[in-house]
């Protein structure tokens, strides 16, 4: 009993704190607010208590995923990943294959398309606002105003003002932020791959567009699979870019994230909760399954 | 940005083991046709160069334009007068707000840095039961949308009476960092080997004194890596900053976007200043530290 005691407190008391506070900020915080989302609080003098509170179990969600407004919202959200996903991916995917192979100048290049990442979604938002512009013609700025410069004038659009893809636009500075992390995902699994494998492909006679075909790409999916992931729930998340560039009352632009800011500026709690709810369960789709697979792989090891 | 050129791993030369034949053969022959593709290559990555860099030239080019310089006809052109008005204007406006960054960025990274560094030893080095399942519950707190916890945690920091702005982004700074920085650490010192910490243990020495004079030492480099990732990430968050304080009492990026909302449309010369001083700590870190950068990025990827 002592033994074990002494086995097992002091391990026990030194992640103690981290793990109470992650119990509580996370799981617990999680638990109220999907109390909260069960209620109708929707105005400001309940959430303070001076206004009856009653619960009105799912309705919040079947009302918000009946309304049109919040389907566009989701429907931004979709559009916004699909894009911004396929775009981080082919960049990242490209800029690794280029400098897989020893080239000078290699950490220039990588440095280069990696610095954005460590900008903020909200400085670069200052700067894609100006080149998002939707002006076009006499007044065009921005992109716009580029295009009309290299003779691609059919190029110009109204970029996030478009109702149904304005959200597209959006994902253009963030695969501009994220397609280096990409790069070095990738480059890190093209390292990883033995040279006597290549070297051995070349022996038998594949060609370039074998050797990446058949021997580089099959190695490199467990990466391509993280990385889709990683940039995945980013993008599931998306808040602080639309907030800088197209801010939050634009509807053309809007995704679940913003709605539960506006909600919570208007104090309707209840619905700010539930859209917060929603997002969790999109994201745990998501990330679940992809720490299930890790816990697996440990065990193996 | 070149000199982050300089610390990255020497190119390694091709591999040219090759057996005599084959390699005298593609010595001769391909000269041509090799530099033809390296020439190509070049290109196509000094082009990606250009189009990455074209929202650096704007910030820079606009954030030196007078206000009479915002036609959209010379919105591409060079200013037509330098002028640092923009940059002192946005340096009057931010200058309060960096100040409070920095203060809640330092403590929060440092404190999170710590406290993950003793959970990935404990998780590193103490098996039973469910070990696995607590450290993937923990990590989970990392992917999290915020968006779920941010009305009860509003709730929360106001029933605890904290006072509002750094002193609650500190704390939410660090509570939401543990998942990332207890990962980083865990998976650094499963590399340790065993028999250091066994020898620690058949001297007499317990988890604690184990921790401090064996594990902390070697964990250098793992403390510069989580340290940088959690000052970049403070730095350049928003969202808790957006819930939790005012441009009053916020950090940086809040003050910049309510800078840039001020001067909509009429002064962007200002905001793109005011952009590239709130960006330009995280930058310094990347520039100078860019392989322990790195380092941060690849762990957020659960690669251990």
């Amino acid at each position: 009993m002592i033994q074990s005691a002494r086995r097992w407190g002091p391990p026990l008391l030194l992640v103690a704190p981290s793990l109470i506070l992650v119990g509580v900020f996370v799981y617990g915080l999680i638990g109220i607010n999907f109390s909260t989302s069960t209620t109708d609080m929707h105005k400001a003098a309940q959430s303070t208590g001076q206004a009856p509170v009653s619960r009105v179990g799912f309705q919040n969600y079947l009302d918000l995923l009946a309304s049109p407004e919040f389907q566009h919202s989701l429907m931004n959200l979709l559009i916004y990943t699909v894009v911004f996903l396929v775009g981080t991916m082919v960049v990242g995917f490209v800029w690794a294959w280029l400098l897989d192979k020893p080239i000078k100048g290699e950490g220039f290049f990588r440095a280069v398309y990696l610095f954005p990442m460590a900008v903020s979604f909200v400085a670069s938002g200052v700067v894609w606002r100006w080149l998002l512009n939707s002006n076009q013609g006499e007044n065009a700025s921005g992109l716009n105003r580029l295009f009309q410069m290299i003779g691609l004038d059919a190029l110009q659009n109204n970029w996030w003002n478009n109702v149904t893809f304005g959200i597209a636009a959006i994902a253009i500075p963030a695969i501009w932020q994220l397609s280096g992390y990409v790069m070095a995902l990738f480059l890190a699994g093209f390292r990883g791959i033995p040279d006597e494998l290549r070297e051995a492909a070349r022996m038998d006679g594949a060609n370039e567009w074998k050797l990446y075909r058949h021997v580089l790409f099959p190695q490199l999916t467990p990466i391509a699979l993280s990385a889709l992931i990683i940039v995945g729930h980013m993008s599931l998340k998306a808040f602080d870019l639309i907030m800088s560039i197209s801010k939050p009352s634009n509807y053309q632009t809007k995704v679940p994230a913003v709605d539960m800011y506006v909600f919570k500026s208007s104090f309707d709690y209840a619905n700010a909760a539930a859209v917060g709810a929603i997002l969790l369960v999109i994201v745990a789709f998501v990330i679940v399954p992809y720490l299930i697979s890790l816990n697996r792989k440990e065990k193996i090891r | 940005m070149t000199a982050v050129a300089t610390p990255v791993e020497a190119q390694t030369p091709g591999s040219g083991s090759g057996s005599g034949a084959a390699g005298s053969r593609r010595q001769k022959k391909p000269v041509q046709r090799f530099s033809l593709g390296r020439t190509l290559r070049y290109a196509i990555l000094i082009l990606f160069v250009l189009i990455v860099l074209v929202p650096v030239y704007v910030l820079f080019v606009t954030s030196f334009k007078g206000a009479g310089d915002a036609a959209p006809s010379r919105a591409w052109n060079l200013p037509q007068v330098w002028t640092t008005e923009n940059w002192q204007a946005a340096w009057t406006a931010l200058s309060p707000a960096i100040l409070r960054t920095l203060q809640m960025v330092i403590p929060s990274a440092i404190i999170a840095a710590f406290l993950g560094s003793l959970n990935g030893f404990v998780l590193s080095r103490w098996t039973f039961r469910g070990a696995n399942l607590v450290f993937t519950l923990i990590l989970f707190g990392m992917f999290i949308p915020y968006q779920a916890v941010i009305i009860p945690l509003n709730q929360l920091v106001q029933d605890l009476n904290l006072p509002s702005g750094i002193p609650t982004l500190i704390l939410l700074h660090v509570i939401y960092g543990l998942p990332i920085t207890t990962l980083i650490f865990r998976n650094y010192y499963q590399t340790v080997p065993n028999e250091l910490i066994e020898a620690a243990r058949v001297d007499g020495a317990g988890m604690l004194r184990t921790y401090w004079s064996i594990v902390l030492p070697i964990s250098i480099p793992s403390f510069v890596v989580v340290l940088i990732w959690q000052f970049t990430s403070a730095w350049n968050d928003f969202l808790f900053a957006v819930f939790f304080s005012s441009s009053q009492n916020g950090p940086v990026t809040l003050a910049l976007n309510n800078l840039a909302n001020g001067a909509l449309l009429q002064n962007y010369g200002v905001s793109m200043a005011g952009a590239l001083f709130a960006s330009l700590p995280t930058l310094i870190v990347y520039i100078l530290l860019g392989k322990y950068f790195m380092g941060g990025l690849m762990s957020g990827s659960v690669k251990g």
